[in-house]
């Protein structure tokens, strides 16, 4: 790994050693990342290289089989016991959970509710936030992703590149420390993938920290901090989007940006 | 290619007259259908019943407490299977290998025996326990104690012999209910920091609602006819009511037709109530329920008959 020496505070996430197999299939094969506060962390690679279970074991939607994720101080999955620490049960996860935002490919929003309804249930019934008090901040943070007039619309009357933008604002409504995304636009129209990239970059600027998996190479050289490419459960290359973009260092690095529009316009530029 | 083209234009710019499709076989075999609904009305007619009778013991205070007891006894026995089944089906799918399987011996067991075999067991239940006790296991402490006989009055046994039954059903709609709804709502759910218990009550269970009343919609009008085996144990529902006035004056038919005229009321009010609460859950909202029956049954063959007299004119 390249990891540049930056003497920063310590990383808000801190990924060691982590592995995982599915029915003997290892998907993840020891892998050791750093996510610094305020930093956009963007997971490329090919379909199945592990971006989505590890992105997903960040919050433990997906168990590990080894290795320590730390998230602002927590054990991902653990907490002290004793002498020692103990896993803790799905009750005591969701304590963890509420710092740590994620938005997911098909949107997951909650059918039997409205946009609004869907931003201000969990600050209601995880924070026991006042119910006017939570309307009105998950009606300002529609406003924010260009939705309050759709505030009242259920999920199925709004289009898919809607739908993703409420359920931006409904994990920010938790005002998590770190931001998970899981290829948020993998299941849109191409049309509509442009105001979800919108929405992220704003947040971006915003100085959220932000774990991206995309297919979005645009979006990655753009807006990222850092780069990591995965290939069959490696993290083989960590680089700034500069870098990886121009020069990367592995094989399967440049094999996989041969393969995507923007590999294609990196070997066009020098011929020019 | 061309000069095809040029013979065949003129000819679909003709003005040719075209008339409705025919459908003889509509018209023979409502002929056949109608002749034999005409021979069972003429049979019934005919057989030695006095129909004059029928309908006013429908109105008779012991048939009106009877439907009342029906529906009580129903609407009870529904409510207790709902809640029993809502509990058996979390169990059911819990990660512990206990409750599960607890919840699969006791839908195995409950769905398994005849509803009247349970009704007769809690019944006689007395034979076997001569009281019940509710008490500290092992020790003198006792909350509450009674003769068996007390408490399992025909009205306790019937609910306990229908709701177990039908509460082994409604695990299984519940279950599927749950399974129904994709497992993205719930990481969803976990992913804002909801405890698995608000997942369940708050996202998975009002979602799942929409698969789950159709069923139990059903199973509530079968619950409805299924009281009647009650009358074995005593309960005095319609069936036994019709036995207890027939016992008299040897009306047997006119008691049950006026039993069965009841039944009829009380599941056509059943339908009702589940069509609107099949609204409540769906979020498209189509036209009210007397408006689609109208639609579906009359506005068909009236449009067809107005669409034949147009084209008839044209």
């Amino acid at each position: 790994m390249s990891e540049a020496p930056i003497l920063r505070e310590e990383p808000l996430v801190k990924i060691r050693h982590v592995r995982k197999s599915f029915s003997g299939t290892e998907v993840l094969r020891d892998i050791n990342l750093d996510v610094h506060r305020g930093e956009v962390f963007c997971l490329l690679g090919a379909s199945g290289a592990g971006k989505s279970t590890l992105l997903r074991a960040i919050n433990r939607l997906e168990t590990v089989d080894g290795g320590e994720i730390w998230v602002d101080g927590m054990r991902i999955g653990y907490g002290a016991h004793r002498d020692g620490v103990r896993a803790l049960s799905e009750r005591e996860m969701a304590g963890q959970r509420r710092h740590i935002g994620m938005v997911f490919q098909r949107f997951n929003l909650f059918g039997h509710m409205t946009a609004l309804e869907n931003v201000a249930e969990a600050p209601r019934v995880v924070l026991h936030r006042p119910a006017e008090s939570a309307r009105r901040e998950a009606m300002r943070l529609l406003a924010d992703v260009g939705l309050a007039e759709k505030a009242h619309q259920h999920p199925g009357e709004l289009s898919g590149g809607q739908q993703q933008r409420v359920a931006i604002a409904r994990a920010l409504a938790m005002k998590p420390s770190l931001m998970l995304f899981d290829e948020p636009t993998s299941a849109l129209d191409p049309e509509l993938v442009g105001e979800v990239l919108n929405v992220m970059t704003e947040l971006a600027r915003g100085g959220m920290t932000m774990i991206v998996v995309t297919h979005e190479m645009s979006f990655a050289r753009d807006v990222a901090d850092r780069v990591a490419f995965m290939h069959h459960g490696e993290v083989v290359e960590t680089a700034t989007p500069d870098e990886f973009f121009t020069r990367p260092a592995h094989e399967r690095a440049r094999q996989f940006l041969a393969r995507t529009d923007m590999g294609a316009a990196a070997r066009r530029r020098p011929a020019r | 290619m061309a000069t095809a083209h040029a013979q065949l234009s003129p000819l679909s710019e003709m003005r040719v007259k075209e008339y409705p499709r025919r459908y003889p076989w509509r018209w023979v075999a409502a002929i056949v259908i109608l002749a034999l609904v005409g021979w069972v009305i003429w049979t019934l007619a005919g057989a030695d019943i006095v129909w004059a009778h029928v309908l006013p013991y429908v109105g008779m205070d012991v048939f009106v407490q009877a439907a009342i007891n029906t529906l009580v006894l129903a609407v009870a026995s529904q409510a207790l299977a709902i809640a029993i089944g809502v509990v058996m089906a979390i169990l059911r799918i819990s990660h512990n290998p206990v409750a599960r399987t607890v919840s699969i011996v006791y839908i195995w067991l409950f769905r398994g025996l005849p509803v009247l075999v349970q009704l007769l067991l809690w019944y006689n239940l007395a034979l076997v326990f001569t009281s019940i006790k509710l008490g500290v296991p092992f020790t003198d402490v006792v909350f509450f104690s009674a003769p068996t006989n007390a408490v399992m009055t025909p009205f306790v046994a019937g609910l306990l012999g229908l709701s177990l039954n039908e509460s082994a059903y409604m695990a299984e709609i519940i279950r599927a209910g749950i399974n129904g709804i994709d497992k993205g709502q719930t990481e969803a759910a976990h992913s804002l920091g909801m405890s698995p218990m608000s997942t369940i009550t708050r996202i998975v269970l009002p979602q799942a609602m929409r698969i789950i009343i159709p069923p139990t919609g059903n199973d509530f009008i079968n619950m409805i006819k299924t009281t009647s085996m009650a009358s074995v144990i005593t309960y005095v529902e319609l069936v036994r009511a019709a036995n207890m006035v027939a016992s008299r004056n040897l009306e047997v038919m006119e008691t049950l037709f006026a039993a069965a005229i009841w039944y009829m009321i009380l599941v056509s009010l059943a339908s009702i109530g589940q069509y609107y609460l099949e609204r409540m859950f769906t979020q498209s909202r189509g036209p009210g329920l007397f408006a689609s029956v109208w639609r579906s049954v009359v506005r068909p063959p009236m449009a067809r008959v107005k669409m034949e007299r147009i084209q008839a004119d044209v």
